[in-house]
């Protein structure tokens, strides 16, 4: 396949991403716009469980920090700064991810989930149980951030925004993926073993995906945290951490347009199940009910997410 | 502190942790042995403790049939459940069974709010266990307590027996170290799956039940429970049924005795014991042999 053709869809998508609020009501755009928030998390964990092959369970923990950070580094009643709040959510989300990182990367396999998983409830449990950042209630943020002309309290920037964020960081990834570094990666996914064994620090490329994809994480739970205008320990919750890895599985793992096609998916059959108008009043207030028996569905027919299915109705080669 | 307030918080920490035991004894086994990462585990403790709320009323002051009746209960809804969601994921990756037993969780909890609402119920103590013990002058120590105790250490020698001492138990020690080579034995590993899983949804159930006359009945008490026995399996190492013990008691002192003197930042506690010993045995305390 050609470079110019590998480009077509994404830049398609981007097109149609950025042409969307113009015939969409204010409540699907804002759908829309957490879609695409969710999509930049699912990429970040694409990057390790797809990429590298490293399960984490405690992928939230990275999201909900960034999102914390958004209020802890705006002043109470002004707005902050645009580049410090972004820095604050990354920069703290890289942190936590390179101490966690540092000490689960020793542990491999399942260890490896369940470990990064209790990390993630640490954390957790620091922003829940504790008075530091307003406990298990959360905390608004009175007035979001802005950057010179850049205001993200408007509806309209804020969406180009996170268009130009999501395309960054696909952009990033696919980079990253096609570099010798993702090469690097790929090869510990197959045969660690082997990677040692000729001569790749194969620890040190893997803390260095999870560092790079806690921040990603970090910079989507910022977006999260500034479009909502509020976060609360939930972000960092196990479930959140679940959940995004049922994105990306359901996509289709291994492909970074899973990851978005799993956010879209994910968050469109939630909505769905949850609209009584189009499921009857019990299903919509039973809604994980009917998303359980879906991705009970998914797992028993479609082993490789919706990537495969595309792909087996196009009749292509895997 | 005296004496007597620490006597009792030290029952408590052995109590909790033998409550930890029973639903992290079925985790490390389930992994140990199908390979299965069981998020739904949870649920199981969650179902557990709802059974004995619905069936409390039913056998009155057999609390101990009732606990019989529930253990059967639930070991035949394990059974099935393996049968109908788990058998055919084994030659898939471990992901898919994440992602199945992350589905049952909200299938569960779902079924749950349909059939007994989202308030919180109690379960009541039967009478006959319903006294208190006094401890030291000021100090009591309720007898349902030492029950709950007494009975996770009877479960736990049974578990012991049965695992070490009988021929199931060969098979399943043996399906921990070398699935591929019990099959070539012509052992059907299939059904042991079943029984496992059967038995393993059991203890969870059991513990459920303990616990209801102690903590409330309550939505989501499953998801905690949950994350405090992958804990106790991480430090004890995974398929080692006397490293789950040893690491539930030492996870029931560290809670215990956190949430007197640090309280607030009690939640971490556990956390930090688990990075700890991670750091200085990165395969859990015992991560081979029973």
């Amino acid at each position: 396949m050609t470079a110019p053709r590998h480009l077509i869809v994404p830049a398609l998508a981007v097109l149609a991403l950025l042409l969307l609020p113009l015939g969409l009501t204010p409540y699907t755009t804002d759908l829309v716009l957490k879609i695409m928030v969710l999509a930049i998390f699912a990429l970040s964990l694409e990057l390790l469980v797809g990429m590298t092959g490293l399960v984490s369970l405690g992928h939230a923990a990275f999201f909900g920090i960034g999102a914390y950070m958004v209020v802890v580094a705006s002043p109470e009643w002004e707005a902050g700064n645009l580049a410090v709040v972004i820095a604050a959510g990354v920069g703290a989300a890289a942190g936590y991810a390179l101490v966690v990182g540092a000490l689960s990367l020793r542990t491999q396999g399942v260890y490896f989930i369940m470990v990064t998983l209790a990390f993630a409830q640490m954390a957790y449990f620091l922003f829940h149980d504790t008075q530091l950042f307003g406990g298990s209630d959360g905390i608004f943020l009175n007035v979001r951030p802005v950057l010179g002309p850049l205001d993200t309290g408007d509806k309209g920037q804020m969406y180009y925004g996170v268009v130009g964020a999501l395309a960054f960081t696909y952009a990033l990834l696919a980079l990253l993926r096609r570099s010798r570094f993702g090469h690097a990666l790929a090869g510990i996914r197959v045969n660690e073993q082997r990677m040692r064994a000729a001569g790749f620090n194969t620890y040190f490329y893997k803390l260095a995906a999870f560092v790079i994809a806690g921040a990603l994480a970090g910079l989507a739970g910022t977006l999260l945290a500034i479009k909502d205008g509020m976060v609360n320990p939930e972000l960092l919750s196990w479930h959140e951490s679940g959940a995004v890895l049922l994105m990306i599985i359901l996509g289709g793992l291994g492909h970074l347009r899973g990851a978005v096609l799993g956010a879209a998916a994910f968050t469109l059959l939630k909505e769905l199940y949850a609209t009584p108008g189009l499921v009857g009043d019990f299903l919509a207030s039973h809604w994980q009910l009917t998303l359980g028996f879906t991705i009970i569905a998914f797992v028993a027919l479609l082993p490789k997410g919706l990537i495969g299915l595309f792909e087996r109705l196009r009749g292509a080669k895997p | 502190m005296d004496l007597a307030t620490f006597l009792v918080q030290c029952l408590n920490a052995v109590q909790y942790g033998l409550l930890l035991f029973l639903v992290a004894s079925g985790l490390t086994l389930i992994f140990g042995i199908m390979g299965v990462i069981n998020l739904a585990h949870g649920s199981f403790y969650m179902a557990g403790a709802y059974l004995a709320f619905g069936l409390a009323p039913l056998f009155g002051d057999n609390f101990l049939v009732m606990l019989l009746a529930g253990v059967l209960l639930s070991a035949l809804f394990g059974y099935l459940l393996e049968w109908v969601f788990f058998s055919y994921l084994y030659e898939r990756e471990h992901l898919q069974q994440v992602l199945m037993t992350y589905a049952l969780i909200l299938v569960f909890e779902e079924v749950r709010s349909i059939l007994v609402g989202n308030d919180v119920h109690g379960v009541p103590t039967p009478p006959w266990l319903s006294g208190t013990i006094p401890l030291g002058e000021l100090m009591t120590y309720p007898v349902y307590r030492l029950f709950a105790s007494a009975a996770c250490i009877a479960v736990g020698v049974a578990l012991y027996l049965v695992v070490n001492k009988t021929r199931l138990g060969m098979m399943i020690r043996a399906g921990a170290s070398n699935r591929d080579m019990v099959r070539g034995l012509g052992i059907n590993i299939r059904h042991l799956y079943r029984i496992v899983f059967a038995g393993g949804v059991a203890l969870a159930a059991l513990a459920g039940m303990i616990a209801a006359p102690m903590s409330s009945v309550y939505p989501g008490m499953g998801g905690h429970v949950l994350i405090i026995s992958f804990v106790v399996v991480v430090i004890g190492g995974i398929g080692s049924i006397s490293g789950a013990l040893v690491a539930s008691l030492l996870v029931g002192f560290v809670d215990t005795f956190g949430k007197v003197f640090f309280a607030e930042y009690s939640g971490i506690g556990i956390y930090l014991l688990m990075a700890i010993v991670l750091v200085w045995r990165p395969q859990g305390l015992m991560s081979k042999g029973y």
